[in-house]
């Protein structure tokens, strides 16, 4: 009896015409907050577009990609994004020189030789490694590897692109280890029993076969470490110093899109001025660089899933 | 057979014997690389933890920020970040679990489904302080919303969206089929399968994928930047609780705030270096946080996995 009660609460005894009603409201329900997804991908286009034309209003395209001096809050304000392109891409640079080799060897030894055991359990914790909220690494790089490496490279400037680049490659490590795992797990058992029948070691069998194998879903966790390198802010923002600076050069202070944003940001900035703008016109191009390289790894990690 | 084509006995023991080797210590050197990066982890957390140790005390976490290192505290930081906090999961909860059923129980396969997938995968793949700038242009300018504490969870609720969508899919996935085809055997519609049998089984999941979102949420410092939140409050907003009818108000969501991860960016960046123990502290602890929620993530996932034989 109680039950019957429980169910009719339920709506269990309701018409099959009303059930079916609130099965297609809910769904509408369902599906709206599944559009709040494409909802957010063209806000962000059409607030940057939107903004970001306001700000094409007052600079050149040409200036904006060919003068190499980004002064926007000066008097005699200059708008050239390369300095500020020049200090993403070599902190993005330092960073996989440190995350590329690290992830993938990582990768390989937790796929090809570590027991199971073993990798159920370091897996979660390395990915610890991925959780430590940026600002504490931009504490790390400015106050612990900057004094580290200015003992081994004398005359090291206390804001610099090496340390925030090496910190960010640490912290993307685990990001690449395990998008790479995944990969080369996705290689078919039987393709590394041929190897190991023909007497290959475990090393021989990741390095000829597995790798290879995986090779597409590798570029994959590559391509898309770049993009979440040059997506960085906060370790580049505390450690790297905000000058524009026009530079490839590691050892020197620079600043990125990303910093330069944050720059901006800890002002009080008019709503409407051209600085407000210029840190609209910043993101559009950091943006449409982390666009392309998700992309490629997007196509390229569907790639390695369907290989096989 | 002429014998100096085929390898001599010694010459194939010894090439075994060097590959061998090398096997060795390359399973040598992964568990040093990765046992390295794991010893990066423990001296952070403990370096974080000797620099801040002089500030570790009751009155760090009841005293507003202050131009005295030894006075300044992080009370109007943790308020903040409690209430942000708050805000974020109360909208990424519902939006994400929504959309999550809609895709893995409702959508059908088409273009239409695909665009959404994608856009999913995408915004995982968008840096923070491009939600930041979202935030900036719409919630805090065109919404009206200031630079409040609504606008700063809102802002990090769409930034874990996807974390939320992508962890309650998967467990939605590993309900098994027979439990639906029971299910709608008997007659049940399909929102009645949903809600009275995929859904509590993947409990532990969507609260695993959670509590990972809020673990990333709580240290996010660059969106909240770009907002506009203020590194000197030395007030706290409203209280969302109080002792007359209705019993709650929603003044503090409208508050302007500060968060834990712009109070450590702050005394990061400053000269003087009495602060730098007070970042330290606050560093501490909020990495504490973060992987306490990540310890208790993990202990959720494992136990409801060990609880549930199909």
């Amino acid at each position: 009896m109680s039950q019957a009660r429980a169910l009719e609460s339920r709506g269990a005894f309701a018409s099959l015409k009303y059930r079916k009603n609130r099965d297609r409201a809910v769904e509408v329900v369902l599906l709206s907050a599944g559009l709040v997804a494409v909802f957010t991908t063209v806000a962000i286009v059409s607030i940057l577009l939107y903004e970001s034309s306001a700000f094409f209003a007052h600079v050149s395209i040409k200036d904006f990609l060919t003068d190499t001096t980004w002064t926007p809050l000066f008097a005699e304000a200059h708008f050239g994004i390369l300095p500020l392109v020049s200090g993403t891409l070599t902190v993005t640079f330092v960073a996989l020189l440190v995350a590329i080799p690290l992830g993938t060897i990582i990768a390989i030894y937790l796929s090809e030789f570590a027991p199971h055991r073993a990798r159920e359990i370091l897996k979660p914790v390395l990915e610890l490694l991925g959780a430590v909220p940026t600002v504490v690494y931009g504490y790390f790089a400015l106050l612990m590897v900057t004094p580290l490496l200015q003992k081994l490279i004398p005359g090291l400037p206390g804001f610099n692109m090496l340390s925030a680049g090496l910190v960010i490659g640490l912290m993307i490590v685990p990001y690449i280890a395990s998008v790479s795992e995944d990969a080369m797990r996705a290689v078919p058992r039987y393709m590394r029993e041929g190897s190991y029948a023909m007497g290959a070691t475990r090393l021989q069998t990741a390095l000829r076969v597995v790798v290879p194998g995986a090779f597409s879903g590798l570029a994959a966790a590559y391509i898309l470490g770049i993009s979440r390198a040059i997506g960085e802010t906060m370790v580049v923002a505390i450690a790297a110093g905000m000058q524009p600076t026009f530079t490839f050069d590691p050892r020197q202070p620079a600043e990125t899109i990303t910093a330069f944003i944050v720059q901006v940001s800890l002002g009080d900035l008019p709503h409407g001025s051209i600085g407000y703008q210029s840190i609209f016109a910043a993101g559009l191009v950091l943006m449409l660089m982390t666009l392309v390289f998700n992309l490629i790894g997007f196509f390229l990690t569907r790639r390695f899933r369907e290989a096989y | 057979m002429s014998t100096d084509v085929l390898m001599t006995l010694e010459e194939i023991r010894s090439g075994v014997v060097s590959r061998k080797r090398f096997d060795k210590i390359f399973a040598l050197l992964g568990l040093l690389v990765l046992m390295s990066c794991l010893g990066v982890l423990a001296l952070l957390f403990f370096d974080l933890v000797r620099d801040g140790a002089s500030r570790f005390g009751w009155s760090f976490f009841t005293n507003f920020p202050s131009r005295k290192a030894e006075h300044a505290g992080i009370l109007s930081a943790w308020v903040g970040t409690s209430l942000i906090m708050l805000v974020t999961a109360l909208v990424a909860l519902p939006i994400g679990v929504a959309a999550a059923i809609y895709l893995e129980e409702y959508a059908p396969k088409n273009w239409f489904t695909g665009i959404i997938e994608i856009n999913v995968t995408n915004l995982a793949g968008v840096p923070s302080i491009v939600y930041g700038l979202l935030a900036l242009g719409l919630f805090v300018y065109k919404f009206g919303f200031g630079q409040s504490v609504l606008s700063a969870g809102l802002t990090l609720a769409l930034l874990i969206l996807p974390i939320v969508i992508v962890a309650t899919r998967e467990s939605l996935r590993s309900v098994p089929k027979a439990i639906r085809e029971a299910a709608y055997g008997l007659g049940a519609t399909r929102w009645e399968v949903t809600k009275d049998h995929v859904l509590p089984y993947s409990t532990g999941g969507i609260l695993t994928g959670l509590i990972l979102g809020l673990s990333r949420a709580i240290g996010e410092t660059a969106p909240i930047i770009t907002i506009g939140a203020l590194s000197f409050i030395a007030f706290l907003p409203p209280s969302p609780v109080n002792g007359h009818f209705p019993f709650l108000n929603f003044e503090w969501l409208t508050s302007e705030f500060t968060a834990m991860p712009i109070q450590m960016f702050n005394w990061v960046s400053r000269p003087d270096q009495a602060f730098q123990a007070n970042a330290a502290a606050a560093g501490a602890i909020l990495l504490g946080m973060t992987l306490l929620m990540n310890g208790i993530a993990i202990v959720i996932r494992y136990r409801f996995r060990k609880k549930i034989n199909w």
